[in-house]
């Protein structure tokens, strides 16, 4: 068995959710090689050399796959993904935009982020909001996977030293152009990677107030993170949404303030190890998943609390 | 342009689930069901196209259940022009739902095509990138903004570090996401026009599509419950648990 994972990256830095995904694909076994589509991948194809357990790097550097753009990246994953038993990628908005497109070009069904590899062919994966978790078993011959990162402790980014090799194949469906992007500018840890993690939702009231989040998570070394709620009233980018609809995140420690806990929320962080909720409502769905639970005003606990830390 | 929106029927979101007790799937007995949420906001944004004069025609589809119907008088209530039930039985995967879509795509010939970017039950994000797989066109996932001129048509699309445009020559696949308009309610007057409106009904084996599939489900299990947590009485307290007791600040 050879398992093709797709690496995540922006053409400069690799993404550390590809070593979650590596740590998906040493469960199943097999060789792994990793696959870096980009443009001036260079420097993201020896990052992805040195991930322990990696055997190979394809690394395919054309104009073409700048962006990521799924009409001409997905050609060349089914193209080089014929001849492995399985193709992973993370489940970010990368791989979920790119890979159930290999999958239909390659006539198999997908499994969408999974959280544990129960074997070569069975996989768990959380459906309803993360309500149940459903077993699903694969006839496919070959898999295609995305992993959801929280769900694997990363492999280690060095001591591996694969061979790089240049993949020439060149797709452009000539369907589809980059225009432009607008990415949301923050010194903080990345949400998804953070240790700690501070949400606010629309008990904050307004965006001004997410400053006292902030000088919380400075002090913590945390993640900013919020609500639905928090992000459709234009308190923050939508970027730090979690929740069933935005960013899955499994910290060591998740502060939610002024969040009720509704189901699509409580799907993106649940599986954090302590919770804690600062909710003036005592009844507050929220309080039921918390560890810890304070019920006060939250422009008074929060302050207090950064003081105190 | 002739728009095509998917719509799923699906438990309605604030349902709170329940696992059968034999492990074989999720309860869905006398549960209210709804449109996905994202699929509301597909037709929201077909309408509104269609209210700019940029469409001409919204054909609803959907594939499931002859229930079904209702969610697709919901749609045509909403402002869709005519609906198309693909009747199955069956729980479908995203691939054979892709191919079946294919099949309708194939037949109407719309120049754009509008699903939900997840639907809310198997959480799986795939059809709509499936689709344009089998179909060849360029897709706009995860839309926030949707601006169509001449044969081509501008995506904003929700990323994980902000925000992307791509531009996708016509026809084109474009799936929603949460931020891209705020899908009104059908009016009573419409809820009634909408009964009027044509709804045709075909079949996968009449549009010769095999809808076998690779994957099974093999069980369905509840998530591990949380022990319960406590209250703190005082912010001082919550930092001494943090540091002493929980040990991760």
């Amino acid at each position: 068995m050879t398992i093709l994972v797709i690496a995540e990256h922006d053409n400069k830095v690799l993404a550390p959710a590809t070593l979650n995904t590596v740590a998906a694909a040493a469960k199943i076994g097999g060789d792994i090689h990793v696959l870096v589509a980009g443009q001036n991948v260079g420097a993201v194809a020896e990052a992805a050399a040195k991930i322990a357990g990696v055997s190979k790097v394809l690394a395919a550097d054309n104009a073409a796959y700048a962006h990521q753009l799924p009409e001409n990246v997905a050609p060349l994953v089914a193209e080089l993904g014929a001849g492995y038993s399985h193709i992973l990628a993370a489940a970010t908005s990368n791989g979920k935009n790119i890979l159930p497109r290999v999958a239909a070009q390659l006539d198999v069904d997908q499994i969408s982020e999974i959280v544990s590899v129960e074997s070569a062919d069975t996989f768990k994966r959380p459906i309803y909001a993360g309500n149940a978790i459903a077993t699903v078993q694969s006839t496919a011959a070959i898999k295609v996977i995305t992993v959801r990162a929280t769900g694997f402790d990363p492999v280690a980014a060095e001591g591996g030293s694969a061979a790089v090799e240049a993949v020439a194949a060149v797709h452009n469906a000539g369907t589809s152009s980059f225009v432009g992007e607008e990415l949301a500018k923050s010194d903080r840890p990345e949400l998804t990677a953070a240790k700690i993690v501070v949400s606010g939702g629309r008990g904050m009231q307004n965006g001004d107030n997410f400053k006292h989040l902030y000088a919380l998570a400075d002090k913590l070394g945390a993640a900013v993170g919020a609500s639905r709620a928090a992000v459709d009233a234009g308190f923050v980018p939508n970027d730090m949404q979690v929740g069933q609809t935005g960013k899955i995140v499994a910290p060591q420690l998740y502060i939610a303030v002024g969040i009720s806990g509704a189901i699509q929320h409580l799907a993106g962080m649940k599986d954090s190890k302590v919770i804690v909720a600062i909710n003036k409502d005592e009844e507050a769905p929220i309080f039921q998943v918390a560890d810890y639970g304070l019920v006060a005003d939250l422009f008074e606990a929060v302050p207090e609390l950064e003081k105190l830390v | 342009m002739k728009v095509l929106v998917a719509v799923k029927r699906v438990v309605d979101y604030n349902v709170k689930v329940r696992v059968k007790a034999d492990n074989s799937g999720v309860d869905l007995a006398n549960v209210k069901m709804s449109m996905n949420p994202f699929c509301e906001i597909a037709v929201e944004e077909a309408v509104r196209l269609k209210e700019k004069g940029v469409a001409t025609e919204i054909v609803v589809v959907s594939i499931g259940p002859t229930t079904a119907q209702e969610q697709l008088r919901t749609a045509l209530a909403l402002g869709a022009d005519r609906a198309v039930l693909v009747e199955s039985a069956e729980d479908l995967t995203s691939l054979a739902v892709a191919k079946l879509l294919k099949a309708v795509v194939d037949k109407e010939q719309p120049q754009l095509v509008i699903l939900g970017k997840q639907a809310i039950d198997s959480d799986n994000n795939q059809t709509g990138q499936m689709l344009a797989a089998l179909t060849g066109y360029g897709q706009g996932t995860f839309a926030s903004k949707v601006e169509v001129s001449g044969d081509s048509v501008a995506v904003t699309r929700e990323i994980d570090g902000g925000a992307q445009t791509v531009s996708l020559k016509l026809p084109a696949i474009v799936t929603t996401d949460l931020r891209l308009n705020e899908p009104r309610y059908a009016s009573l007057p419409n809820i009634m026009k909408a009964k009027k409106k044509p709804l045709e009904v075909l079949t996968p084996d009449a549009l010769g599509v095999s809808t076998a599939s690779t994957n099974k489900t093999v069980k369905v299990e509840a998530p591990a419950a949380r022990s319960a947590g406590i209250k703190v009485k005082s912010v001082a307290e919550l930092v001494e648990k943090l540091k002493n007791e929980a040990k991760v600040i």
